[in-house]
């Protein structure tokens, strides 16, 4: 593919890419840039977070999982070109050395592009900003102290220059017709049925790790990034309607406006840099089992908007998901939109993993329980991490529907847990851990709608 | 002085602009080599049949070895000459490298040795504790057992009794910079290599060894590491031997570096233990008597395993005089990675047994586990040498070794004032009784960390120092830099020695053509044997330039001072650079090695009897926690720490060892989890799976300050090793989960590690079901 992009504020032409070449060897192997770091090549460590500007402001991303198509018309900012032109350092550097930030060095470019996107932004939430970047030696309190000092300085004016963007043609696509880049939905879905094999790529978070881990050749690709009118939110009176290619990190504003929850769920998946580039619309397609959005649209009562050619279809997003690794989708077919009712937020989203910022989750329970005159009235319950596929708890739903809201809700819906769910147990947790986990996450929930205290991230010290 | 200055490290500006040059960076030429190891896809069984044309073919490529195809006797192993670069027709785990493929870029490698076809006939492995015992599949011929008193009569007279297990589970490194090894055949088939080495020495040995040259053939050069942890010690052997095989072979430059999930997947780890326990104690908590079983899971190769589990049997006692004291150990041989050095060296699995069985204890007695252990503390020795004669208190370890500069007393006094720990204690006491859902927990705990290699030979170091005519100086010694700010330290005492500013002295890579015969940079002993080393090199220049000025001034040669940049000889003052010039004019050699070697340590490890430690280093660490009963979930809410570094040589860059040890060992005691499947598999082989601690999960309140003290030893300028004690602060983070799940009911948390949300419910299940 022929593209073009600004390279740290210099423009970049390139012929012949390999659709799935991707940003971080193409710096370090055919550019010379080795500031930015391999250091998982799956974008869970984040020392290839590299700076990408569009129309849409500045973003942190990693490097090792976006595909050089990708940056087509965009901004490109490595650790080498965030420096002054007299190479003054950048104020996050500078209190990255005065605040002892750096050890042994090798995470510290992928923090300070982190940094340098936090300061650019004024985002002072830190410890959100920095989640997807592992380090090994410092315990990560000098790195926090250096971020809070350098929060105070203006921003350096060098890095300004980004905000104009180079003016590149649209339509890319190869000559040899294995990789697309359609410009609009319409296009896409011209494309996408007449090359029913290939495989729709949005943010490449997960699809990037076909390519640098399991090594799989992609016959076919189709970029979905250029799809502008993929990324609208349309805020209805009754739905919201979020285009599939809305990335992680608006959906996460949306939401802190009308389901706080799913919002502060959003928080803690992925991290800043995947949030950045994963797409609702990737969450949903690829059927994983643990992706942590569907167990809440379901909850949430969503609609599925799929589209072939100009055949639309519209599905409650638990029928999509049929069994493990097969979901309800034609070849061509594609997933246009998600809308989510917009009702009085009875939603709790409960994510349960190993670790509490950037982790798969063990299990993912989302719960909207509507209460009338201390009865159960309607219960809407999901969960990810619990069966091959995102799951409705329906007998659970059934044994609460008509019951007091109080314990004995809890009791009633007991044994129900175990005809909705038999779950796995694998690295993340056994299957009994997952069940009672779950089982006393309906506890959680009742006794927080009660007014308990339930959550130790309020905790204070 | 440019000792004890809180100085950035000596590559910060490097570091943060992304110019600092690891492996991978380095520039190679066009036709260099990229390998890839071919791995074993089961645990154990013999290779029946193998068959790599697809390899052969694959775009790229440019050769393939078996393990027939090698320099013969090419073995990896730091010990007992028990790893071959390559399997040969026997595997012995999932992860093994069976082949070596070289091609012309590392993705062309990696998606090579995808392709072979190998087929297996398979045997029973052995992956387990109980496995092993069964099996009797160990290394050395029997447990190693060492004794002081009679436990097993004190268990008997003792007024109580209780018995427990607990179980830890290993640690993956997670340096950020995996393995990587760099080899450029040089005239002559001399081979130079860049490595990410704790230990240029022993690459410089394998790859000779490898290639069956002498070792003046092979230099080895280690600028920086992004990481070690241990990790280093003796896992990138494979990498330069592979790299050198292939460069010899080829004549080309040839580079290894694996992939996240292949690191994760090939090389050792912490080792996981199982410890069995019987503690003996009266109505106060005085230990009476304790006898520990320590299993340790050594993988399929001896490696490093044998002076871990030393190590571990050396902690066993950590801050507490236990009047009798037995501690067997087995170590044992399974089908898994073989476990390797990991910061502490089996110090933190040897003490976490005995601060469970102090936990355990207050619990039994309902007594504040602080108080117990403050029961059983060493006596406070005094702070200074100088009145040492008479005032050292008589107190020996179970190894015979004499505890003379215990502090812990004191140091744990001020911690506990320092961070409330009487009030909190009673505060959370209340919040608990009103809080039904969640639970804080506290925990207070010590540290004493013997500080030498226990392999005695190895507490050596040299050093080359230059002085250049123009004043400026040039520094190398044995030691590699990690992270851990040992340049920069290093580069301070050299500082000091010439009474320069630092900017004066260029700190170089290490190299094994300069400073030869190396100890790994490991046992935290870096800067206490390089820094003595430096010091000893720079006073020999510093005494041949005073005797040169002063001759040339009529002064003497004593009262020459270096200081602040100037040398003061008798009425003169000159600019060190001046005088520099005037003692290369005057032929005096500016340029001298320096050695060192640890006084006073004798040790026989097979009675269990000596003195292995030159001295102890010590700190505490308090930690609140908070947990979720309904999931498991939990934070850590604020950890005091106090540490002792002696007169520290630079206090930023020690703060900097002490915090992140401590999230470390947090980290291996909470959400760092190694899951084996039962074919062998490791699971968890990318960070996807294994979960390090994330920036979020630091203490929101972390208070770390330094113990104003110095070492009674004759260190350099009395400081103390810092770089393995303070990851064993972070047990008090599973002593206080243990604290915390012990609110939910009667019986007693038995709370085993990694303490992960799943194991923290099931904790808390059994103790409200009061089991």
């Amino acid at each position: 593919m022929d593209i073009s992009f600004l390279l740290n504020g210099e423009r970049v032409e390139l012929r012949g890419v390999s659709p799935t070449r991707t940003a971080l060897d193409w710096l370090r192997e055919e550019r010379g840039l080795t500031g930015t770091k391999e250091g998982c090549n799956e974008g869970d460590c984040g020392a290839c977070t590299v700076m990408v500007t569009d129309e849409g402001g500045s973003r942190a991303v990693n490097a090792c999982i976006l595909f050089l198509p990708q940056l087509h018309g965009k901004a490109l900012r490595t650790v080498e070109g965030i420096s002054g032109p007299g190479g003054e350092m950048h104020p996050v550097q500078e209190a990255m050395v005065a605040y002892h930030g750096s050890q042994c060095g090798f995470c510290t470019p992928g923090f300070i592009m982190s940094m340098a996107n936090a300061h650019l932004k004024g985002d002072t939430a830190f410890d959100d900003a920095l989640a997807g970047n592992l380090c090994r030696c410092t315990g990560y309190a000098p790195i926090i102290r250096a971020a809070a000092a350098a929060a105070t300085v203006p921003v350096p004016e060098w890095l300004a220059a980004d905000a104009a963007l180079p003016e590149v043609p649209g339509g890319i696509s190869s000559a040899d017709m294995t990789a697309h880049a359609p410009e609009s939905a319409d296009a896409l879905a011209e494309l996408a049925a007449r090359h029913p094999q290939a495989v729709l790529v949005a943010g490449a978070t997960d699809v990037g790790l076909w390519v640098t881990k399991q090594l799989r050749e992609l016959p076919e690709v189709i970029f979905l990034n250029r799809c502008r009118d993929l990324q609208q939110i349309e805020l209805g009176e009754e739905v919201i309607r979020i285009g599939a290619g809305v990335t992680m990190d608006r959906v996460l504003e949306l939401m802190r406006a009308h389901y706080p929850s799913y919002a502060e769920m959003l928080r803690r998946y992925g991290s800043g840099q995947v949030r950045a580039a994963a797409t609702i619309g990737g969450n949903v397609a690829n059927g994983s089992p643990i992706g942590d959005n569907p167990p809440v649209l379901i909850a949430l009562g969503a609609t599925l908007h799929l589209r072939y050619r100009d055949t639309r279809r519209e599905m409650p997003i638990e029928s999509f998901f049929l069994e493990y690794g097969k979901q309800d989708r034609y070849p061509g077919e594609f997933v246009e939109a998600i809308s989510i009712p917009r009702r009085d937020d009875r939603l709790r989203v409960y994510k349960l993993s190993k670790r509490f910022d950037q982790d798969i989750s063990a299990v993912c329970g989302a719960f909207s329980v509507r209460v009338e005159d201390g009865v159960v009235r309607e219960a809407r319950i999901a969960f990810g991490g619990m069966a091959g596929i995102p799951k409705r708890a329906l007998a659970v739903e059934a044994a609460l529907e008509g019951r007091p809201w109080t314990d004995e809700a809890v009791v009633a819906a007991w044994d129900a847990w175990e005809a909705d769910f038999a779950p796995l147990s694998d690295m993340r947790a056994s299957a009994e851990y997952r069940l009672a986990a779950a089982r006393n996450m309906l506890t959680r929930y009742l006794l927080e709608d009660l007014g308990a205290s339930v959550n130790v991230r309020e905790v204070r010290p | 002085m440019s000792v004890t200055k809180p100085l950035p490290h000596d590559a910060a500006p490097l570091h943060v602009t992304g110019k600092a040059r690891y492996i991978d960076d380095i520039p190679v030429p066009a036709d260099c080599l990229h390998l890839a190891f071919g791995l074993s896809e089961i645990a154990a069984g013999r290779i029946s049949g193998i068959d790599l044309s697809e390899v052969r073919k694959a775009p790229g490529v440019v050769k393939v070895w078996e393990a027939k195809d090698l320099p013969s006797d090419c073995d990896c192993s730091p010990s007992l000459h028990d790893e071959p670069l390559l399997s040969g027709a026997t595997v012995h785990y999932v992860g093994q490298p069976v082949f070596l493929v070289a091609a012309t870029s590392h993705l062309a490698a990696r998606k090579a040795v995808r392709k072979a076809q190998i087929t297996y006939q398979e045997r029973d492995p052995v992956f387990t504790v109980d496995e092993a015992m069964a099996a009797d599949t160990r290394f050395e011929e029997g447990p190693r057992i060492w004794e002081k008193g009679d436990a097993i009569a004190g268990l008997d007279a003792a007024p109580h009794v209780i018995d427990g297990t607990l179980e830890m589970g290993g640690q993956e490194h997670f340096y950020l910079e995996g393995q990587a090894a760099l080899v450029f055949p040089q005239e002559n088939g001399d081979m130079l290599v860049h490595s990410s080495t704790q230990h240029p020495s022993e690459i410089q040995h394998k790859v000779a060894h490898a290639l069956h040259l002498p070792m003046h053939a092979v230099r080895v050069e280690t600028r920086r590491m992004g990481g070690g942890f241990g990790g280093k010690e003796s896992q990138g052997n494979a990498l330069a031997i592979a790299c050198a095989v292939a460069a010899a072979a080829t004549g080309r430059p040839a580079k290894m570096r694996y992939d996240r999930d292949d690191d994760m997947v090939i090389t050792g780890k912490r080792h996981d233990f199982r410890i069995d326990y019987s503690v003996g104690f009266d109505e106060q908590g005085k230990l009476l008597a304790v006898d520990f079983v320590q299993y340790a899971r050594c993988g399929w190769a001896q490696d490093l395993s044998i002076p871990v589990a030393d190590r571990a049997m050396l902690h066993a006692d950590n801050a507490y005089d236990i009047p009798a004291l037995r501690v067997e150990s087995h170590r044992l041989k399974t089908n898994t990675q073989s476990a390797t050095a990991y910061r502490g060296f089996g110090g933190p699995q040897g003490m976490l047994g005995i601060e469970r069985v102090l936990d355990h204890v207050a619990h039994a007695l309902g007594r504040d586990p602080l108080e117990v252990r403050r029961v059983n503390y060493y006596a406070d020795c005094p702070a200074d040498a100088a009145d040492a004669e008479t005032a050292v208190p008589v107190q020996t370890t179970h190894y015979g070794q004499p505890v003379e500069d215990f502090i812990l007393g004191g140091l744990t006094d001020a911690l506990a004032d320092r961070c409330d720990y009487a009030e909190r204690r009673a505060r959370i006491a209340v919040w608990n009784e009103e809080t039904p859902l969640l639970k804080r927990g506290l925990a207070l705990t010590p540290v004493k960390f013997g500080i030498s290699f226990t392999l005695t030979h190895l507490n050596q170091a040299g050093a080359l120092v230059h002085v250049y005519q123009d004043g400026s100086v040039s520094l190398n010694h044995g030691g590699t830099e990690m992270g851990q700010g040992l340049f920069q330290k290093v580069a301070q005492v050299a500082a000091t020695g010439f009474g320069i500013p630092l900017d004066l002295v260029r700190i170089t890579a290490t190299d094994t053509a300069k400073v030869p015969n190396t100890s790994a940079t490991a046992a935290s002993s870096g800067s206490d044997l390089n820094g003595m080393a430096v010091k000893a090199a720079c006073d020999t220049i510093r005494d041949r330039m005073a005797g040169h000025l002063a001759g040339l001034y009529q002064a003497n040669a004593a009262e020459v001072l270096f200081v602040d940049g100037y040398v003061h000889v008798g009425e003169a003052t000159l600019s060190f650079a001046e005088a520099a010039k005037l003692c290369y004019e005057g032929r005096v050699s500016l340029s001298s090695t320096g050695f060192y070697k640890t006084p006073k340590v004798e040790w026989d490890r097979i009675k269990g009897q000596g003195r292995p430690f030159y001295y102890f280093a010590y700190g505490a660490a308090c930690t609140e926690v908070v947990l979720d009963t309904l999931t498991g979930e939990y934070r850590i809410l604020r950890a005091d720490i106090l540490h002792d570094a002696g007169a520290s040589l630079n206090p930023a860059l020690d703060i900097g060892q002490i915090e992140g040890g401590y999230v470390q060992g947090a980290g291996w005691l909470t959400t760092e989890e190694l899951v084996w499947d039962d074919r062998g598999r490791l699971r968890t082989h990318a960070p996807s799976t294994y979960k390090i601690p994330a920036c979020s999960d630091r203490p929101e309140i972390f208070n770390v300050a330094l113990w104003d003290g110095r070492n009674v030893e004759e260190t350099i300028y009395r400081s103390k090793a810092v770089g393995e004690p303070p990851f064993m602060l972070g047990i008090s983070a599973l002593m206080a989960l243990s604290d915390a799940v012990a609110a939910c009911g009667e019986a007693y948390p038995a709370l085993d590690a990694p303490a992960t949300p799943e194991r923290v419910l099931m904790a808390v299940r059994k103790v409200q079901d009061g089991a």
